[in-house]
């Protein structure tokens, strides 16, 4: 099943992977036109790219010429009023989108270059290097240690299997909470838990990117000050792309903001500071300010 | 709202209206007709067993006593027309059609029932599911004559020694009748999973195969062991379609040599049919000992229900 050849397969498919690093991935993805990166720059080439990227559902337009420019290794936020689309760009990253029969996209949508809506392209190679953390918590109904292992097993990383589970759930800041019940069923954690959890299990196998959507919208205040900890921390070696309603959290968290409005629109997209202190456009600093959305 | 009217409203009218009392009577007599019906079969069951083994009188046309409880129960031949009273003879051959389907229909009802729920187009599972239904109607009889008619010729060529009548035509077809039911309850099962499990499987690079083994048949597990045992009871009930394709011959065969599924044999429920459409008289012992294989029957129905609801709160789904 998962022999397909497409360049992110092949990728996917080699031990080498164990620790994809940026170089990594720019030599085998051989794209002449690969932005390469010289990590020494203070502005990172940016690892997602979108031009012009259109999504309709049906009839029904979702997102508007999109273009954007992510970072490596910062987290970008992106915030807009409800059925905005922001979502559905998330989707796009990781090309969940494929499971919305419905659901058609046009332009494109870069990671390090490659279009990752190439005909070549392996969704299940694309997913492997771009983790994702639901709005719901939502772990497997095995145990936690299975939860946390399964991606290395079916990516077949290599290593150590118990010390990647246990540096993962670590880094997630739930590894003091679990240790002593590694065998317990993922979901008799709590919801806070749970959550933090799918995080460990989408970091474990060392994704490049992590998508999260909303992923604290479904828990109690506590619980989100720990997972927007976390979320930091993570930025280190992780670009995050984040979609929040909580402006806030973007705020607090986040080094770039999208902000996203009706119409599946980008209206502006820069530093978080610049985009909540001195906004470019009326209608974001409107929004920001709570006068619609 | 004054508060007057307001206590007016709460008082309690609706709860002792004729029309509410009526119903509920009538949905409360419907329940007991039900459980009344079910006491009266065991009752009738008990009582007409116990009169088979404590049946002392020479009979006309039968030599000898009537069987023991341990004869009954240990005994390996079966010969109701000479005395022989032996149950293990039918119970293995029940036994064997039990094996023989469920290495038929447990695996492809699950395939089938996977492919339904996670690979076929809402298109294709419209036209699927109500083809799975309509092979679930058709009358069991109709079975019966398809596997000697289409089945045993068909595997004649390839194992030596078949006759028309044998085991194995009559456990591939009960297999085959037994996959709808399968595939119908395993598919419930799984389109019962969360979309959310699969959004995290896929999100984590999980192909269809992995999402479908790893995560939608574990967490469906219960629902699909129910599924088993369901048809496991209806191919152990299952009367016209191996009694027609089987034989009618009461034979000791080992269950778990597959070079006796050759043989012909009889089944419990055969058994029953064959003596009650046959030469038996209301009242003498072979009618009787109906009602002895019909309990055997019942407690192995019973304890399989008691493992299904078992293994339900077991692996109970918990998404
Ligand atoms: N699966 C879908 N099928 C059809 N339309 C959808 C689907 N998902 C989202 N949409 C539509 O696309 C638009 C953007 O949705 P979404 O990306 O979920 O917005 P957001 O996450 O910003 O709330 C909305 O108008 C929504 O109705
Ligand atoms: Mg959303």
């Amino acid at each position: 099943m998962s022999d397909n050849t497409s360049e992110f397969s092949a990728d996917a498919g080699d031990g080498e992977t164990a620790d994809p690093t940026a170089d990594d991935m720019v030599i085998e993805t051989d794209v002449a036109s690969a932005t390469s990166s010289s990590e020494t720059t203070t502005t990172p080439d940016p690892i997602i790219r979108s031009r012009d990227l259109d999504v309709f559902y049906g009839e029904e337009q979702a997102l508007d010429s999109i273009d954007i420019d992510i970072p490596e290794n910062r987290v970008t936020a992106i915030i807009g009023p409800s059925g905005c689309g922001k979502s559905t760009f998330l989707r796009c990253i990781n090309r969940m989108n494929d499971r919305i029969e419905a659901c058609r996209v046009e332009g494109e949508l870069s990671l390090r270059g490659k279009n990752v809506y190439d005909p070549d392209v392996d969704p299940v190679a694309l997913r492997r290097r771009v983790g994702m953390v639901f709005q719901e918590p939502n772990p497997f109904p095995k145990s936690i240690y299975d939860n946390v292992a399964y991606g290395l097993e079916i990516q077949d990383v290599e290593g150590d299997h118990d010390e990647i589970v246990e540096q993962s759930l670590k880094r997630a800041a739930l590894w003091d909470e679990v240790s002593h019940q590694l065998d317990s069923s993922g979901l008799e954690l709590s919801g806070g838990q749970q959550q933090r959890l799918c995080i460990a299990r989408a970091i474990a196998p060392d994704p490049e990117v992590l998508l999260m959507d909303e992923p604290a919208s479904a828990l109690d205040p506590v619980a989100t000050s720990q997972v927007e900890d976390l979320i930091e921390e993570l930025a280190e070696d992780y670009t995050v792309v984040i979609v929040t309603h909580n402006m806030q959290q973007a705020a607090r968290i986040s080094d770039k903001t999208a902000v996203f409005l009706t119409g599946g629109e980008l209206v502006e997209f820069g530093d978080t500071d610049q985009i909540f202190e001195n906004p470019e456009h009326d209608r974001v600093e409107d929004y920001i300010t709570g006068k619609f959305g | 709202m004054s508060g007057d009217s307001l206590a007016d409203d709460l008082t309690r009218r609706t709860q002792n209206a004729p029309p509410e009392l009526l119903s509920r009577t009538f949905f409360f007599v419907c329940a007991a007709l039900s459980i009344a019906t079910t006491i009266g079969l065991i009752v009738l069951l008990t009582t007409e067993a116990a009169k088979f083994f404590t049946f002392s009188a020479p009979l006309v046309g039968v030599e000898g006593e009537t069987a023991t409880v341990v004869e009954f129960l240990t005994g390996t031949e079966w010969q109701p027309t000479s005395g022989r009273f032996g149950v293990l003879a039918l119970v293995t051959a029940t036994l064997m059609v039990m094996i023989g389907s469920s290495i038929i229909a447990l695996p492809l009802g699950v395939g089938t029932a996977i492919y339904l729920s996670e690979y076929a187009s809402p298109r294709v599972r419209s036209i699927l599911k109500p083809g799975l239904e309509i092979l679930a109607g058709i009358p069991t009889v109709v079975y019966g004559f398809f596997a000697i008619i289409y089945i045993t010729p068909m595997l004649q060529p390839f194992v030596p020694g078949l006759g028309t009548f044998n085991m194995l035509s009559a456990c591939i077809v009960v297999g085959i009748m037994i996959i709808p039911m399968v595939a119908s309850i395993s598919e419930d099962a799984m389109s019962a999973v969360p979309e959310e499990l699969r959004q995290a499987g896929y999100g984590m690079g999980a192909t269809k195969f992995e999402v479908s083994t790893d995560i939608v048949v574990p967490s469906a597990l219960s629902g699909i062991f129910s599924s088993f045992i369901l048809a496991l009871s209806r191919a152990i009930g299952e009367t016209m379609a191996v009694t027609i394709a089987a034989g009618s011959t009461a034979q000791f065969l080992n269950p778990f040599n597959p070079a006796t599924y050759t043989e012909r044999a009889l089944p419990m429920t055969a058994a029953m049919i064959k003596l009650i459409g046959g030469d038996v008289t209301g009242g003498g012992l072979a009618y009787r000992s109906v009602f002895a294989i019909g309990i055997t029957l019942f407690v192995i129905t019973l304890a399989m229900n008691v493992i299904s609801d078992y293994v339900a709160q077991r692996y109970r789904e918990e998404y």
